[in-house]
């Protein structure tokens, strides 16, 4: 016979985390990018990338490693900014909708206007989104997975009539790809775009009152409310940042290849979550760091990169993927578990 | 009655148990048996550890010290499911239902017949009509039990302790949630068992209720055993004397009395919210006004309605000579009320975040420029708050959630501090706080009075409020039903106040609302005008 317990929920499951204080180092105290309390992630990627490094004459050249980062940027860029949106207890699905719509706006505008312009106009639809997204989350209290995975289908649709299933090219209007493809100190446009972003969120995160709050609001929305934080526009602030991000990465694909379609960006709201995840920002709020987001990105990568070089059967790709994936979140319950 | 006079074997037994909540002590060496087929009762104060007493009773809680005894055998319960299998249940406060569900699928849920996987509807039913014929109430098998009355609802939990062969009931504060006619229902409940031979333990803090069905009652004060005794040698009167005893807490101070023309700094006419009915006070500026009364009397709603936790349904608001129509915690606290939440987990801290981090919460925006947080200025911002309210924490760069109860609670005394508020609203100060930390944060409340600021205070603890409060007010059903004044009140008035019902069948109060209608509240200079 069995017999089932009710009401004998774990005490006191909340978001109780004890971390080990550590020192930091200079260069982390100036940026705030580096908050080595918790290694987490940082122990897996350095030793993929030693191995790789060992294994592979290819991996530890400048050529590589820079190709990797700017193959990443759209990646990295939304990851960052939906970082905020986790630590401040949201989640943002839409992002690969929004990354579609927003490079074949900026596609089509390149056609007719000026390039700036264009880049102007796509970044706007980010933001449009995004506000939309925060404040149906919070004023009508719906639950942004939800909020957001209904946005993804809306705004897919709307990318997917305005271009009528159509790739728009804009071959002819090689200054759009300036964007991109042009290079500063050897280094190409988009990658020093994705460092500023990674600078500037992770400043703001980890610096301003704003990324106080943030923590607050996903830490303890009740406790935030109490002590005066504004927990609404917080939260709104962070999807706005997430969608404008989402539609740079729209941006810069659509520059890079001088092209965009409806149907770009289908998997990016998972591969960037599982970055994220990876990296180790909690999906329940209040914890997590941009620098986590960025390594958890690049190991993903690197593990790409690896069967690339390596030569290995990129079917196991997906399968090394999930594993990272169910390791990394259940590392985070369990330790959740183990201090409550 | 109790049933019989013969030898009656002991149930359950604590030996000296002993059970600490971090620096708190809950219960100290307590001994106390439970005879076999009584209805045995559990008072004290709040705090006193009768619910903690319960939960060693029920397996909730493994004791530090001491052991429990079942029918004379030790016995040490890992979880509310082994105290199950040894005959023991609770029935909590908080009720573990499926909504959904009928009343006989929520019985026996878990245990229901079946033949492979699919099941037996009839049996179940059948089972479930046998079960409350033997035990003499029931509910309708077909109910669906979201819908189900309170008391309903408590009997589907009593059944389906009974359906899994429990002999020993644990109650938990049963009637707090109940209407007047429920209260006798679940008293048939509970007499019901004892005439099937089942042992019941009632924590309970309505004494009448207690002198009505209970053979036993056991008295806890500030975790110490009082005495163990048959009710029938009580009156209501003992027990409020045993519950309160005699020792007054040392670490009380001298109250400092507010000037008498003080203005009124926070006054609240005629308030109505969910479980606030019309409630009328104010707050001078250098008093401790505290609120008590008994746990779901309405006093923490009142504290949340006025923050702006809490809808207003009706009422008006005056802060520092301020109408507020619509309060929100961050507009009061740019008004100058900031307030000190009861639950420091659920409303107070960030537990997963730095100590400074947690202090300087509400202040970010002085304490930066342009949005940038400059460290320098919060570093010694936060240094020099800790060291006012005395928080002896390892490091301003700790998680919160490495400090004991006392230091959480005066590190949320430092953020609120830090706001520079004219008026303090603080739910439960001390509750879960160390003897020390509770007299820094009297300390705390009598110089911030003395600035002449004002305090409300929220306290279960008849103690407290008379050490600390200027005037008291005592609330009951979501109304003021009293109001005493703090140096001249006892215990036994405060008490008597709270706990015992002095007329009218719905608890209608016999007293007026405090406060003189005719008072217009005024401005917190002294230079606005007065109305006539």
């Amino acid at each position: 016979m069995k017999t089932v317990e009710l009401g004998a929920s774990l005490p006191d499951a909340g978001p109780r985390v004890r971390l080990r204080a550590a020192s930091k180092g200079t260069a982390a105290r100036l940026l705030g990018l580096l908050d080595l309390r918790r290694g987490g992630i940082l122990v897996p990627f350095i030793a993929l990338f030693v191995v790789l490094s060992a294994t592979s004459s290819a991996f530890l050249t400048k050529d590589n490693l820079l190709n990797i980062v700017d193959q990443q940027a759209s990646t990295l860029i939304p990851a960052v900014a939906v970082t905020l949106v986790l630590v401040a207890g949201g989640i943002d699905l839409s992002i690969g909708a929004v990354y579609a719509l927003a490079g074949v706006a900026s596609a089509h505008f390149a056609l007719v206007t000026s390039p700036a312009l264009a880049v102007a106009i796509g970044l706007l639809v980010g933001v449009a989104i995004g506000a939309v997204n925060g404040v149906v989350t919070t004023v009508f209290r719906v639950n942004s997975l939800i909020t957001t995975l209904a946005t993804a289908y809306v705004v897919s649709g709307v990318a997917g009539l305005a271009t009528g299933g159509n790739i728009i090219t804009d071959f002819n209007r090689p200054g759009f790809a300036d964007f991109t493809r042009s290079s500063f100190l050897t280094v190409r446009t988009s990658t020093w775009v994705t460092l500023l972003v990674v600078l500037l969120l992770g400043f703001l995160l980890h610096r301003t009152t704003v990324g106080r709050y943030m923590y607050a609001a996903g830490g303890n929305a009740e406790a935030a409310r109490l002590a005066g934080v504004r927990v609404y526009d917080v939260k709104i602030f962070a999807f706005i940042l997430s969608g404008t991000a989402a539609a740079l990465g729209g941006l810069i694909d659509a520059s890079r290849v001088l092209s965009a379609e409806s149907s770009a960006g289908t998997t990016l709201a998972f591969t960037v979550l599982a970055g994220v995840v990876v990296g180790g920002t909690s999906i329940l709020g209040g914890r997590g760091a941009v620098w986590r987001s960025v390594v958890g990105v690049l190991f993903i990568a690197l593990i790409g990169n690896g069967f690339d070089l390596l030569g290995l059967d990129p079917l196991y790709e997906q399968i090394v993927l999930g594993v990272f994936l169910i390791l990394a979140v259940g590392l985070d319950a369990w330790t959740r578990l183990r201090r409550s | 009655m109790p049933a019989g006079r013969g030898p009656i074997p002991t149930h359950l037994e604590l030996r000296a148990v002993s059970k600490r909540y971090g620096g708190a002590r809950a219960l100290e060496s307590v001994s106390v048996g439970i005879r076999a087929g009584s209805v045995h009762a559990v008072v004290g104060e709040n705090g006193a550890g009768k619910s903690t007493l319960g939960k060693v009773v029920g397996g909730l809680v493994a004791p530090d010290g001491g052991e429990v005894a079942l029918w004379g055998t030790p016995v040490r319960f890992r979880s509310p499911r082994e105290a199950l299998d040894h005959g023991v249940a609770t029935i909590a406060q908080e009720l573990a239902i499926v909504r959904e569900l009928t009343a006989a699928e929520n019985v026996y849920l878990g245990v229901e017949p079946r033949s492979s996987m699919v099941v037996r509807r009839r049996e179940l039913r059948r089972r479930y009509e046998d079960l409350c014929e033997a035990v003499g109430f029931g509910v309708p098998a077909n109910a669906v039990a979201g819908r189900l009355r309170v008391a309903d609802q408590q009997k589907l939990e009593v059944l389906r302790a009974l359906a899994r062969d429990a002999q020993l009931l644990v109650f938990d504060e049963p009637s707090a949630a109940l209407s007047r006619d429920d209260v006798e229902r679940l008293h048939e409940v509970i007499r019901s068992l004892r005439s099937r031979g089942r042992t019941v333990v009632l924590i309970s803090h309505f004494l009448r209720e207690v002198l009505e069905v209970a053979d036993d009652v056991t008295v806890l004060r500030d975790g110490r055993l009082v005495r163990s005794g048959p009710s029938a040698e009580e009156t209501e009167e003992t027990l409020v004397q045993a519950m309160l005893g005699r020792s007054f807490d040392q670490s009380l101070l001298p109250k400092q009395r507010p000037e008498p023309g003080a203005p009124v700094l926070l006054s609240v006419r005629d308030l109505w919210a969910q479980g606030v009915n019309g409630v009328s006070l104010e707050v001078r500026g250098g008093e401790i006004v505290a609120l008590t009364g008994l746990v779901g009397a309405g006093r923490t709603e009142v504290a949340e309605a006025i923050v702006g936790l809490r809808r207003l349904a009706r009422g008006s608001l005056v802060l520092c000579g301020r109408v507020v129509r619509r309060p929100t915690p961050r507009r009061m606290l740019h008004l100058g009320l900031a307030m000190v939440p009861e639950s420091r987990k659920e409303q107070g801290l960030l537990l997963g975040r730095p100590v400074r981090e947690n202090a300087v919460l509400s202040v970010l925006p002085e304490l930066s420029r342009l949005s940038y947080v400059r460290r320098g200025m919060e570093r010694r911002a936060v240094s020099e708050v800790l060291g006012r309210v005395d928080v002896r924490a390892a490091h301003p760069g700790a998680e919160a959630d490495t400090l004991s109860g006392g230091n959480q609670q005066k590190l949320l005394f430092a953020r609120v501090l830090l706001t520079k508020p004219r008026v303090l609203v603080a739910d439960e100060p001390t509750r879960g706080v160390d003897v020390g930390a509770r007299r820094a944060i009297y300390e705390l409340l009598g110089r911030f009075a003395a600035e002449g600021r004002a305090v409300l205070m929220i306290s279960s603890d008849a103690e407290e409020v008379l050490g600390v409060a200027h005037r008291v007010l005592v609330m009951r059903g979501g109304r003021i039903v009293a109001e005493l004044d703090g140096e001249t009140a006892t215990e036994e008035e405060l008490v008597a106040a709270s706990l015992l019902v002095p007329t009218g069948p719905d608890g209608v109060p016999s007293a007026a609302s405090a406060g003189n209608p005719g008072l217009v509240p005024q401005a917190c200079q002294n230079d606005a005008e007065v109305a006539p």
